[in-house]
């Protein structure tokens, strides 16, 4: 191995290393000058914070599934977990403002359990975790529905529901700054500064090649378990914001596992493991609501929603995989 | 190297089917306590055809996962499969024929397109795949609001609903396509070439495979799979269903019928035997619940489990071989 000069800060931004941020950056650019053509006013701070807000669960749930991709797995049951944890927290709280708190911290509790299951059993059983959180996906689907008899029960207190939909109203410059973009903030710090820890380059190595980290002392198992956990907790956070802004329903996380996979794929992630960063996975989380947006604002109609979507993520993966190509054919 | 591995890949009986075998006859022990009876007419009859149906996407299935490749388009190939059907067949016994070939023409249509994102684009299969759903998920929803078309008379009397016996044409359908891909699998060029692709692309590159070919022959005929389920079930249900696909989670199920079965998620190891079986384990475990009158969302609680468990007694067993 030979030592390298390091380059100079610009420089190293603007190479475009697989997995780096800089594509993601470049179709959120693109994005915000159309959005910014069409709809101008989108971008005055008030409205361009209640988007923000708006895209936080989504945004935490990208993180979330980031730490179990980057460590080489995948997890298909953080949509089904925001759905249960919803109807559980309606039931539970039953519209009395004094069980918001112990019903929140049993979420959070839920959520770190359900991926310590899905980590345990993937590490120590050795089920693929495609089928490991797919299965985890059809029996919380099931419980949610058996424990609620078909139709969720109950409701969830104001308390709750604040940290989804309400702000800080009156703030100089921003105008008004949503709770849940506070919650996304502090959130994004932890990940950030998580990756940047040891344990962040840990999960990146046992993405990247399990029996060398095995090799180096890495406990694997037990890296990926956390990824897993986090995971869950995530899924948690949002489950908090999701039922807040939109309500209890059964409807409330379908999909939501396809959405996070997408964007941190989006971002630049690799499936399989050991390639991209955590800011790119929820940058193309952004990216994808601002793309929903955008869609609004064209009046493409609901339904066609999904086609654009499916286009643009082909698009934009095809494109980042035939250069990445390209650039190993050179070396 | 032992002599064992220098012996032809012969597989033994997959275990799905003394799974198979233990659930049937524990499930017969206890619906008979129950005062219930498992194996009479018309509980075998909706067995089998529940198993037809998902059978049919998950051999397709199997063909694509074999070769390290996934596809979880099958979904909505399936709903536009019963709606194409429906839609030119209008209940007119003449067009049948036309109407089969061109739902079956344009699933291989959506295959190619897999299969080609899937190697010339590089893109991963999971991604590859969940874009195409996508893009068909836009049109369905737009296009159609409920059942669409109506399915011809003699097909609904015969793919439909005509049994031999207690065995629905359909499951016959069911063998006859498990023979085929059995057959192409481990008799012919394509087959083996599909398993050393899915074992390790480069080796097989390297010994002169045209990995892409092979690659995009297996999500044709995968998608050609879920047309042929989407037929089925526009016989089954007398018009095109835009959701029908998708509220039986035939993505997700078919996949993990493959993997109940034996067959490695990774690739290159497995066979659609073992897939049929693990087919007929889902299925059975259905038909016992509907006799003991479970209620449905406990049975979706107990499907998971079983898919975690049974593949985890799987990883266990390969764990126990490799360390012997």
């Amino acid at each position: 191995m030979r030592t390298v000069q390091p380059r100079p800060l610009p420089m190293r931004l603007l190479r475009a290393r697989p997995g780096g941020i800089l594509p993601i950056l470049a179709i959120l650019a693109v994005l915000l000058v159309l959005v910014a053509l069409r709809q101008p006013d989108f971008l005055a701070p008030p409205s361009l914070m209640s988007f923000l807000g708006r895209s936080a669960p989504v945004i935490l749930l990208a993180a979330g599934q980031y730490f179990v991709i980057v460590s080489g797995e995948f997890d298909l049951s953080v949509g089904s977990l925001v759905t249960a944890q919803v109807v559980v927290a309606a039931r539970l709280i039953d519209s009395d403002p004094s069980r918001t708190w112990p019903v929140v911290a049993l979420l959070l509790v839920g959520g770190a359990l359900v991926g310590l299951v899905n980590g345990l059993i993937t590490t120590r059983l050795r089920v693929p975790s495609f089928i490991t959180t797919l299965g985890m996906f059809l029996i919380l689907v099931g419980a949610v529905y058996l424990w609620s008899d078909g139709a969720p029960k109950g409701g969830l207190s104001e308390e709750f529901r604040r940290y989804g939909r309400r702000a800080f109203e009156d703030v100089p410059v921003l105008g008004r700054v949503p709770y849940a973009l506070l919650v996304l903030l502090v959130l994004v710090a932890l990940a950030v500064l998580l990756m940047r820890s040891d344990f962040g380059r840990t999960l990146v190595a046992v993405g990247d090649n399990p029996r060398t980290a095995e090799l180096s002392g890495v406990r694997v198992w037990r890296t990926r378990t956390i990824a897993f956990v986090l995971s869950g907790l995530a899924a948690a956070v949002a489950a908090i914001l999701l039922g807040g802004y939109s309500g209890v329903s059964f409807q409330a996380g379908v999909g939501l596992e396809f959405g996070a996979i997408t964007a941190v794929v989006l971002g630049g992630v690799a499936l399989g493991g050991g390639r991209g960063s955590v800011v790119g996975a929820m940058l193309g989380a952004l990216t994808l609501e601002l793309l929903f947006a955008l869609m609004n604002f064209y009046g493409v109609s609901g339904a066609l929603r999904s086609t654009v979507q499916g286009a643009i993520i082909l698009l934009a993966v095809a494109v980042s995989a035939t250069r990445n190509a390209s650039r190993q054919g050179e070396t | 190297m032992s002599v064992r591995s220098l012996l032809p890949a012969r597989r033994p009986v997959p275990g799905v089917f003394v799974a198979l075998a233990l659930t049937l006859a524990i499930g017969w022990l206890v619906v008979t306590i129950d005062g219930g009876q498992l194996f009479n007419q018309s509980t075998t009859v909706s067995l089998l055809h529940v198993a037809a149906g998902l059978g049919l996407v998950a051999v397709g299935q199997t063909l694509v996962i074999l070769g390290g490749s996934l596809d979880l388009s099958v979904a909505y190939v399936i709903s536009l499969s019963t709606l194409v059907a429906a839609e030119t067949m209008n209940g007119s016994d003449g067009a049948v024929l036309p109407a089969i070939g061109l739902a079956l023409t344009v699933s291989a249509a959506v295959g190619l397109l897999n299969g080609l994102l899937v190697t010339r684009l590089r893109i991963n299969a999971f991604i590859a795949t969940l874009g195409v759903g996508l893009l068909l998920k836009g049109y369905l929803d737009s296009g159609y609001d409920g059942p669409a078309g109506t399915t011809a008379p003699t097909l609904v009397q015969t793919l439909g609903y005509q049994r031999v016996g207690p065995v629905p044409l359909s499951f016959l359908l069911l063998v006859v396509v498990t023979g085929a891909a059995w057959f192409a699998l481990s008799r012919t060029r394509f087959g083996h070439h599909l398993v050393a692709v899915g074992g390790d692309p480069t080796v097989a590159r390297l010994s002169g495979v045209r990995n892409d070919r092979v690659l995009v022959t297996a999500h044709v005929l995968c998608s050609l799979c879920a047309g042929l389920a989407g037929i089925y079930l526009a016989s089954r249900l007398g018009s095109g269903a835009p959701r029908v696909g998708t509220e039986g989670l035939y993505d997700l199920e078919s996949i993990a019928a493959v993997v109940i079965g034996g067959t490695a998620l990774a690739g290159g190891r497995g066979g659609v035997v073992g897939t049929v079986g693990g087919v007929l384990l889902l299925a059975g475990i259905d038909a016992i619940f509907n006799q003991l009158e479970v209620d449905a969302f406990f049975k979706q609680v107990i499907r998971g489990a079983v898919i975690i468990a049974a593949v985890a007694v799987y990883a266990h067993r390969a764990v126990r071989k490799a360390a012997s």
